[in-house]
């Protein structure tokens, strides 16, 4: 009963509620960051140094105005927000934040659910979260949103294609697809593979970048030309949502790449013994550290690229990681029966 | 019993979305009650326990091709449909005909059902394949007992992609 119910409940209730603070603060980190690459100061005003800042803006958008168009279709218009969010908090599900652990003498394992097709189902609940920026900019009836929605569909098909072949050559390497799996296949394996893969560890980082609609890749809502992207005709709490998934899913792909590339939870050279005393930082610990590093790459790229063309968008994707991803796939099949 | 009022509200809802899918008159909205039956469908090959076949249907039908409907559904206009000028009972006699075969189908397998020998078990036996877990043991049985099957469907894929290539790119 505790083991099948009341830890699960308990654990579900912690993911989402320090997911949804996490969010709120990568907002702020992200103002934060960027300003001090141009030389500002960033918010302020709102507690010491602004760290009460996402609160503020969170009731803001929560008392503000919601406006629905008159000549939007409501259902779908409603939906699309929702239908942005929800896949980017379930696919925490199966993210292992920890091994299992001992509190109060009952083993507890850091992760919600670790199931035979981890990585894909990550894949596949991810590849739902489109219809979310498809059908905001199809049922907002306003020429802008629908191109960005199109853009948008057209760039997170792409990449996905990129992304899902090049995860493929880790599964490979790993030889399952279960995410606790794969941080023991590289516990087993003494190496991170972001070492025995670089290419694929570069590719998922890219990719990463255009699925998330995050600068360079941030076509879908590049005010320049589509005056401001999907979510031109949302308002308060719902487009706060589209802004949310957005940062979600941020931390989805660096949880993911962390798992996959850098061994999850574990500490650097976990199999040397010399290194044994840096198994006193718990599990967790390490894992969001190397989390939030990837997170702020994410942020430093924003802050020094600029935006790509939609042409050079696609021909990237199309014509270099596609065929890098096959490649790629087909060295390590060929060194893995090799070296058999 | 569990398992069977699983199976029983997994199909009325799947039965429920399908006639959605069928009934509405908003195109998009049409195509988004596919995305959600789609789903319900995962979640029948979960309770089944075929985990690997629910995340593929996911990955591949509703988050990959039903985008590409919804992408020409969106593109092409569909509010004025060429009807004006045809038989207006052509549909009608059409939707009989359809509703007759699948009747006819429908009686086809309870017949068959009625009679038929007890139901011979799986082509290869769970306890032949020397994997566990069900990703493997799905890899495990395409590359041994379905492999012909395997490689014609690939094969069928390949010759609809560079078919598709040629049909859009007229010289090359």
């Amino acid at each position: 009963m505790i083991d099948t119910i009341v830890i699960p409940l308990i654990k579900i209730l912690i993911v989402l509620n320090a997911t949804l603070v996490a969010v709120t603060y990568m907002v702020l980190l992200e103002r934060k960051v960027i300003a001090w690459a141009q030389s500002r100061l960033g918010p302020m005003r709102v507690g010491p140094y602004g760290v009460l800042q996402p609160i503020a803006d969170a009731i803001k958008l929560m008392i503000k105005e919601d406006i629905t168009p008159v000549r939007a279709d409501k259902y779908v218009f409603t939906a699309a927000p929702i239908i942005a969010m929800v896949p980017a908090l379930i696919v925490y599900a199966v993210i292992p934040f920890g091994p299992t652990v001992n509190i109060f003498g009952h083993p507890v394992p850091l992760y919600i659910a670790d199931i035979n097709v981890g990585l894909l189902f990550i894949v596949s609940v991810a590849s739902v979260g489109v219809y979310g920026i498809i059908l905001a900019g199809w049922s907002s009836n306003s020429k802008y949103p629908l191109l960005a929605s199109l853009r948008a569909s057209a760039q997170l098909i792409s990449y996905e294609v990129a992304v899902t072949l090049t995860l493929v050559s880790v599964i490979m390497m790993a030889g399952t697809l279960s995410m606790v799996g794969i941080v023991n296949a590289q516990y087993n394996q003494h190496i991170w593979y972001a070492f025995a893969q670089p290419v694929a560890f570069i590719i998922v980082l890219i990719g990463g970048l255009a699925e998330t609609n995050r600068a360079p890749f941030d076509l879908p809502e590049a005010e320049q030309e589509l005056t401001g992207g999907f979510h031109t005709e949302y308002s308060g709490m719902r487009f706060a949502l589209f802004f949310l998934a957005e940062y979600a899913n941020m931390i989805v792909v660096s949880s993911v790449v962390t798992t996959l590339f850098f061994a999850g939870w574990l500490p650097p050279f976990p199999n040397t013994s010399w290194t044994r005393f840096l198994y006193f930082v718990p599990s967790w610990v390490w894992f969001f550290l190397k989390s939030f590093v990837f997170l702020y790459i994410f942020i430093w790229i924003r802050a020094t690229l600029p935006r790509y063309r939609y042409d050079q968008l696609m021909r990237l994707g199309w014509k270099v990681l596609i065929p890098l991803a096959i490649a790629n796939l087909v060295v390590t099949g060929i060194v893995k029966v090799l070296m058999l | 019993m569990a398992q069977a009022i699983t199976f029983y509200t997994l199909s009325a809802f799947i039965l429920g979305f399908a006639i959605m899918v069928v009934s509405t008159k908003n195109t998009v909205h049409s195509v988004l009650f596919l995305v959600v039956n789609f789903l319900f469908v995962a979640a029948l090959y979960v309770t089944l326990g075929a985990q690997f076949l629910a995340v593929i249907q996911i990955l591949v039908y509703a988050g990959g091709i039903v985008v590409l409907y919804l992408f020409v559904v969106m593109l092409v206009n569909l509010k004025r449909p060429p009807e004006a000028h045809q038989d207006p009972h052509r549909m009608t006699r059409l939707g009989f005909g359809m509703a007759a075969a699948v009747l006819l189908e429908l009686g086809m397998i309870a017949a068959y059902s009625a009679t038929a020998p007890p139901a011979r078990p799986p082509v290869a036996a769970t306890a032949a394949i020397p994997v566990s877990g069900n990703t493997e043991q799905v890899g495990w049985l395409l590359y041994t007992s379905y492999l012909i099957p395997f490689e014609i469907a690939s094969m069928l894929l390949l010759v609809a992609m560079i078919g598709a290539i040629v049909l859009a790119k007229r010289e090359l």
